[in-house]
């Protein structure tokens, strides 16, 4: 395989979409109704990530309490909700998940 | 001003820690799969520092060694990378005020973390408070912990099996849902978070996330066509007598 033409044909294909619109920014006015939708970008697809990760294991739906991962999220899901720092909500996920763990296995 | 533009940058990457922790593993499993896998040590390495795309890099070396031809993993690597375009175009309105030569190095190091991170700076905090700068401190982060933990992986080779499987992942999970929650800031958000849940366990078995990408653009739908149905509504109210 040549790899030097793989590796150049994936970076085009990583980084165009990524700098098309950083370079069309201050070019194109958006219509209002495509900055509103922007709006929900993070929130929609952050949340697919955390679904995707956290409800399935080995390509599985393990939508049961043997899974800490739902556990832990939902705990950080609260304590995020109590308030607004990441780094509490991050902490408070990780030792849930520790004891769920600990706990499951033990 | 250099202070307060250091600041930024310091911040960025202050901002940026806890889910640089969470990409370690994913980093060593990568060049640790892409040694097992007989790869010239170059290729995994330049990889890492060219293309710099979490989970396209991983789709890519396990097509390479199982002999995919080169349109297949080029189109595979482009279908799993293309959220980014969605997370390039939300910025659009941030990044307007800035050089096309500040544009490029900022495109190139986009990825979910640092995306995460710089949205939340955008819309949480004064916009204009050197935001490239915040950005790039949180990017050149990510981006030398990669190349590290990519060579860390290479190195130590088979000494860290299935890193995932321990539950790693699990910091990035809590990370993501840190920093959606204080988005939910409307019934619409919470129509769109709802949606996208659901839809992404319903497509989770699609073909290279395009489950992903199919779930974002109806869940964004449905944020954008509930939020315009309440304000109708609302502004019907208003004008009532």
């Amino acid at each position: 395989m040549n790899y030097l033409l793989l590796i150049a044909a994936m970076v085009a294909v990583t980084f165009l979409p990524r700098y098309l619109p950083f370079y069309l920014a201050s070019k194109l006015q958006l219509p209002r109704s495509v900055e509103q939708a922007l709006n929900y970008v993070p929130i929609a697809v952050l949340t697919i990530i955390v679904v995707q990760t956290s409800l399935f294991r080995e390509g599985q739906l393990a939508m049961s309490l043997d899974n800490p991962y739902i556990g832990a999220s939902i705990v950080a899901f609260v304590v995020a909700l109590w308030q607004k720092r990441l780094f509490v909500t991050i902490l408070a996920g990780l030792v849930s998940y520790a004891v769920l763990r600990y706990w499951l296995l033990g | 001003m250099i202070s307060n533009k250091l600041q930024s940058t310091i911040e960025g990457a202050r901002d940026t820690l806890p889910l640089v922790f969470a990409a370690i593993p994913f980093a060593i499993v990568y060049g640790a799969l892409g040694h097992a896998q007989g790869l010239p040590d170059w290729v995994v390495i330049a990889i890492s520092m060219v293309v710099f795309a979490g989970a396209s890099q991983f789709i890519a070396i396990t097509l390479m060694a199982t002999g995919a031809a080169l349109p297949v993993i080029v189109l595979t690597v482009f279908v799993v990378n293309l959220r980014h375009m969605l997370y390039a175009v939300s910025l659009i309105p941030y990044v307007k005020q800035f050089s096309q030569l500040k544009r490029l190095p900022m495109a190139f190091t986009l990825t979910d973390e640092t995306y995460a991170v710089a949205f939340n700076r955008a819309t949480q905090d004064d916009p204009s408070a050197h935001f490239a700068h915040y950005y790039l401190g949180s990017a050149a982060f990510m981006y030398l912990n990669w190349q590290l933990c990519t060579w860390i992986g290479l190195v130590a080779g088979n000494q860290f099996p299935q890193l995932t499987s321990f539950g790693l992942d699990i910091a990035m999970v809590v990370a993501f849902i840190g920093i959606v929650v204080p988005h939910l800031k409307i019934p619409s958000h919470w129509v769109c978070a709802l949606v996208a849940a659901l839809s992404g366990t319903l497509t989770y078995d699609w073909p290279n996330q395009s489950g992903l990408l199919f779930s974002s653009v109806i869940a964004i739908i449905s944020g954008v066509m509930f939020e315009n149905a309440f304000n109708k509504k609302t502004i019907i109210k208003k004008e009532a007598p």
